[in-house]
């Protein structure tokens, strides 16, 4: 029935690649014409005379096999070559089903980067529309930004705003005539506020204490003047004395031991600061230099820097003292008085920041 | 503990330090400035460490260290320090204490 293996095998894979072709071009034009078509499946007229393979290697050695139309007959092949072709097809269309998939992956991951894209320049629009620290790329969304940092960053523009709600408050309150009664209500929820920002302050120190040393969420002119983490106490007497006047006798006493003793406290912390430097520094150069960037006294030097934590909390502890004897130590429309200016004091801060920020930007 | 209240009943200013405290540091800065001479026991060099810690805390300090006693009365820690000299309630704690000179 057959000639040589040799002669035959080429021919009957040139044979059932043709087919495969005559395949193809069957499910083009089955596709055309609409309704019938299903991936992966040719409909072969059954009635097809099926020729055996010899008969058309003896076709093939002819001419090409490109004769057959639909209603061409099917040879009449063994069940192995049937079972082959049907397997391609197989192949073929699980192929075709996972490019299918993974181009629509590829789209998918495509919008969702545009989308994180887009919230991304949103989230950092909004930190400069608040008015806070969060003003070049540089600073707020970088790698390290914790949840929790995140989190006291749209805290800390929250309390900005209330800020500047009981500041307006306040100067309308005190231009006009007001009662003791209401004065000492605006007093009390403004000293509280500070207080909040503290307490604020603490629980940001716990995630990320360098962050809060640094005093990343402030504007750059408010940075000038950090100390600790946030504004010098004894600067903060300085600039609200005048506003006091008249003070008697006795409370002008007590501003100047207050003054003085701040000062001697702030010293205090400052040194144990400078201490706190010095030992850090002493434990990372600790061991040969040139040899190699590993730390040798790793543990100590993150002990040291576990004690910032304590240093923030022991300054922002000051600043609430210090809040809290001009509070015992002035009258309720001085404290009004005072915190006005102080809350004056800072939104101008953040004013020069702005201009000083849009100087930066304009051409020269 | 026996030790405690024997260290910390010496006349004048006593502060428990660690060496390794900068907060401790601070505070004996801030004694200095006040013209006084407190007597410092750092503990950490001291083989009961441990126990003069938790006797510390159990006497009501709200760190370890630095622990302050004025006159064998506990002062507390460095919040209380600094709460108690901002409201000018220090100083006169000290004064018998405090040096004349410079």
């Amino acid at each position: 029935m057959n000639t040589t293996s040799t002669h035959f095998v080429p021919q009957r894979r040139f044979e059932i690649y043709e087919r495969l072709n005559q395949i193809s071009m069957w499910e083009e034009s089955f596709k055309n014409n609409g309704g019938m078509y299903t991936p992966g499946s040719v409909i072969i007229p059954a009635n097809e005379k099926t020729n055996s393979l010899s008969e058309d290697t003896s076709h093939g050695a002819e001419g090409t096999p490109h004769k057959y139309d639909q209603e061409a007959s099917t040879s009449r092949h063994p069940d192995k070559i049937q079972r082959r072709l049907a397997q391609n097809r197989e192949a073929a269309r699980k192929s075709r089903l996972r490019k299918k998939a993974y181009v629509q992956q590829l789209e998918t991951s495509r919008l969702k980067l545009i989308h994180l894209e887009q919230e991304l320049d949103r989230a950092r629009q909004q930190g400069f529309y608040v008015g806070n620290g969060v003003e070049s790329s540089a600073l707020g969304f970088s790698d390290n930004m914790s949840s929790g940092i995140v989190a006291f960053e749209m805290e800390y523009g929250h309390w900005v705003e209330e800020q500047n709600r009981q500041i307006c408050e306040l100067r309308t309150v005190l231009h006009g005539q007001v009662s003791d009664i209401e004065l000492r209500s605006l007093v009390e929820n403004a000293m509280k506020h500070y207080f909040q920002l503290f307490r604020m302050k603490s629980t940001a120190a716990k995630i990320d204490v360098f962050y809060v040393m640094s005093g990343m969420w402030k504007t750059s002119a408010e940075r000038f003047f950090l100390w600790i983490g946030g504004f010098r106490p004894s600067e903060l007497l300085k600039v609200l004395l005048p506003h006091f006047d008249p003070l008697t006798d006795q409370q002008l006493l007590d501003v100047c031991n207050l003054r003085q003793s701040c000062q001697q406290a702030e010293d205090a912390l400052s040194q144990g600061m400078e201490k706190l430097q010095h030992t850090l520094a002493e434990s990372v150069a600790a061991g040969k230099l040139g040899e190699g960037s590993y730390i040798p006294q790793m543990t100590c030097a993150m002990e040291r820097l576990e004690a910032l934590v304590s240093f923030v909390n022991q300054a922002d502890h000051l600043r609430h003292e210090t809040l809290q004897q001009m509070h015992r130590i002035l009258t309720t429309r001085q404290a009004a008085r005072g915190l006005l200016a102080l809350g004056e004091y800072f939104q101008r801060l953040r004013a020069l920041s702005s201009s000083w920020a849009a100087r930066q930007r304009e051409p020269t | 503990m026996d030790k405690v209240m024997r260290m910390s009943s010496e006349k004048g200013e006593v502060i428990f330090t660690k060496s390794s405290c900068c907060l401790c540091y601070a505070v004996q800065i801030l004694f200095r400035d006040l013209r006084v001479q407190p007597t410092i026991h750092e503990i950490d060099n001291d083989p009961d460490c441990r126990e003069i810690e938790k006797a510390l805390l159990r006497l009501g300090c709200s760190t370890a260290v630095p622990a302050v006693f004025v006159g064998g009365k506990l002062v507390g820690s460095t919040n209380e320090v600094m709460s108690l000299h901002l409201s000018g309630s220090l100083v006169p704690l000290i004064k018998p204490y405090q040096s004349i000179l410079y």
